[in-house]
């Protein structure tokens, strides 16, 4: 295993977090709280509590959730096609580093960013409302595992991507919509019974209300099943990048 | 030059190349069967025309492109198998100025010694910043910096892993004298430590001043490999070049028993020669000048540049 050079990756992603804490980190946290004001001051405060829970404290999983996503993908996708684009992906290539220690380094510090400025838009919720976490533990668990699994599908992205509109067209043509209309601002139960049934196709839906459980202890979803279908993709994704380095597919000639 | 037996390969050999080919997809195959023995701690020049194979091969070797067929073993270490031992071996300088924008050249040359998978060491790091003169540059941002800059940040980042073998691709290409001739004494430099040197260059000038041997590319085939002083007594041809006192019309009868060329206003006769030959037939003609009566006031001879044997390697080849 080389460890230097896992780390070596790591601190050079996490560095460029840094450099970009603005973009990366401040302008996500004051557009979730441009969500808190608008649905949870303004709106939320004449909508009635949903299964027993306020509607601003209600979103807070959601929005978490979507911040987590984006984030995640744009982040590990952009990690790893900035070096192609730039040429300089020659030296990762000469390297001697297995293409696991190459998805640690990456991904590894892409999650860590994510789950960071998670915890942070937790924090910045307290301000606008009142909250409790009932499974602290599991809480962190999902924030974990979303993150990492959503940067690696970000990072496989970035290794698909042979131009700037490829790098933004699936977190903003798919992604987006799906967390919008993955229960991040309703209930299941509060749609037209037949958008019910389609919602469920709708994989963001078990990531928000598994989420949403390690808070209120309230989903529309089986939670094991949130579980598992989280960590099939990041199974898959793992498949895909192995299969990637392996046969060097947009990577070498 | 007959293909080597893949079980062979030189004892003093660091890399060995056997039956190496590449076709890319779109079909045009960039090597074809190539075999090379590069030996340890020699400066090897690889010359070649553009789209000859000259980078192809270097990148298989670094593991960027994937060979088609054929194996190449680094220190003994087969670069696919045993690609981590082979490749921590390795430095390369691409011959594109691929950097990082935004980094300090500090953080970049750090970043590439630990992707090698080498542990911290700061003094070592400064040591190469200070022998490529970029240690005052150590904190700037590497966009900020000139061309000849950062193909110095370049060789550093190679350097910063303590490799063995070191490519060159292009090193000098788009660089001022100044630099081509630091470069130079660095490679040298390097040489006298143990580091093996690998260039390609299609400055013949470059391959000349330094190479122990050269190697020349052509269509993907390996056109010849020699040492560099053989080379150019194989193959290098002198001129003896006769200032006449006073025009001549033509070459005189008695004095074409040799190749001789006669300028085109008369004043200058010359005579072209086998370098190797142990009779050059100078002293012969010299005598035969003056009993003719033939005065000339001054005399000089050259030797053909590796530039003119190597054009006329390649024209053969074609």
């Amino acid at each position: 295993m080389n460890i230097h050079g896992v780390r070596a990756i790591y601190r050079f992603e996490m560095a460029r977090t840094f450099r970009t804490l603005m973009q990366s980190i401040a302008s996500p946290v004051l557009s979730t709280s441009l969500y808190f004001v608008v649905f949870g001051a303004a709106i939320g405060s004449r909508m009635g509590d949903i299964g027993g829970v306020s509607y601003g404290a209600f979103i807070i999983p959601g929005l978490i959730m979507l911040s987590l996503l984006n984030e995640s993908i744009s982040n590990a996708s952009f990690g790893i096609y900035m070096p192609k684009w730039a040429g300089t992906i020659y030296e990762l290539l000469s390297a001697p580093v297995s293409y696991v220690e190459v998805v640690l380094g990456y991904v590894g510090a892409a999650a860590t960013k994510s789950v960071i400025l998670g915890l942070l838009i937790l924090a910045t919720a307290r301000i606008f409302v009142d909250y409790e976490i009932l499974h602290p533990f599991w809480m962190i668990g999902f924030l974990i595992l979303t993150a990492v699994t959503f940067s690696l599908f970000g990072f496989i992205i970035g290794l698909w991507a042979d131009d700037f509109q490829k790098l933004q067209v699936v977190p903003l043509m798919v992604i987006t919509p799906l967390t919008f209309l993955g229960g991040s601002f309703y209930s299941i139960s509060m749609l037209p019974p037949v958008w019910q049934k389609i919602t469920l196709f709708n994989p963001v839906v078990y990531l928000v209300n598994g989420f949403r459980w390690s808070f209120y202890g309230e989903a529309d979803v089986n939670i094991a099943v949130s579980v598992g279908a989280t960590v099939g993709f990041l199974v898959l994704c793992l498949g895909v990048v192995w299969w990637i380095f392996r046969t060097g597919w947009k990577l070498k000639a | 030059m007959s293909p080597l037996d893949a079980s062979i390969t030189a004892p003093d050999a660091i890399v060995a190349v056997r039956g190496l080919s590449k076709t890319y997809k779109s079909g045009f195959q960039a090597l074809k069967r190539v075999d090379l023995d590069i030996r340890r701690g020699e400066i090897f020049a690889l010359l070649g025309p553009n789209g000859a194979g000259k980078t192809t091969l270097i990148s298989i070797v670094c593991g960027i492109v994937n060979g088609s067929e054929g194996t190449v073993t680094v220190d003994g270490q087969d670069i696919v198998r045993d690609y981590r031992a082979a490749r921590s071996l390795i430095g390369l300088v691409p011959q594109e100025l691929s950097t990082d924008a935004f980094e300090s050249v500090w953080a970049t040359v750090k970043f590439s010694r630990g992707l090698f998978g080498k542990a911290p060491n700061p003094e070592y790091l400064e040591k190469i910043l200070r022998e490529l003169s970029l240690w005052e540059k150590r904190d700037s941002k590497i966009m900020t910096l000139s061309g000849g800059m950062k193909r110095r940040v370049l060789i550093a980042k190679a350097l910063a892993h303590e490799p063995r073998v070191l490519f060159l691709d292009e090193p000098t290409a788009g660089v001022d004298v100044e630099l081509r001739h630091d470069m130079w004494q660095m490679v040298r430099r390097l040489r006298e430590s143990g580091v093996t040197i690998i260039l390609t260059t299609h400055y013949i000038e470059e391959a000349e001043e330094m190479a122990d041997r050269i190697g020349v590319i052509n269509h993907g085939e390996l056109v010849l490999v020699e040492e560099k002083t053989t080379l150019m007594r194989k193959l290098g041809k002198k001129q003896l070049s006769l200032q006449l006192q006073t025009p001549l019309q033509a070459v005189p009868e008695g004095l074409g028993h040799w190749p001789l060329e006669l300028s085109a206003d008369g004043s200058c006769l010359t005579y072209t020669f086998d370098a190797q030959g142990e009779d050059t037939g100078i002293a012969e003609l010299l005598r035969k000048l003056n009993a003719l009566g033939i005065d000339f006031k001054d005399l000089h001879s050259s030797e053909s540049s590796l530039e003119d044997i190597f054009v006329s390697l390649v024209r053969t080849h074609a």
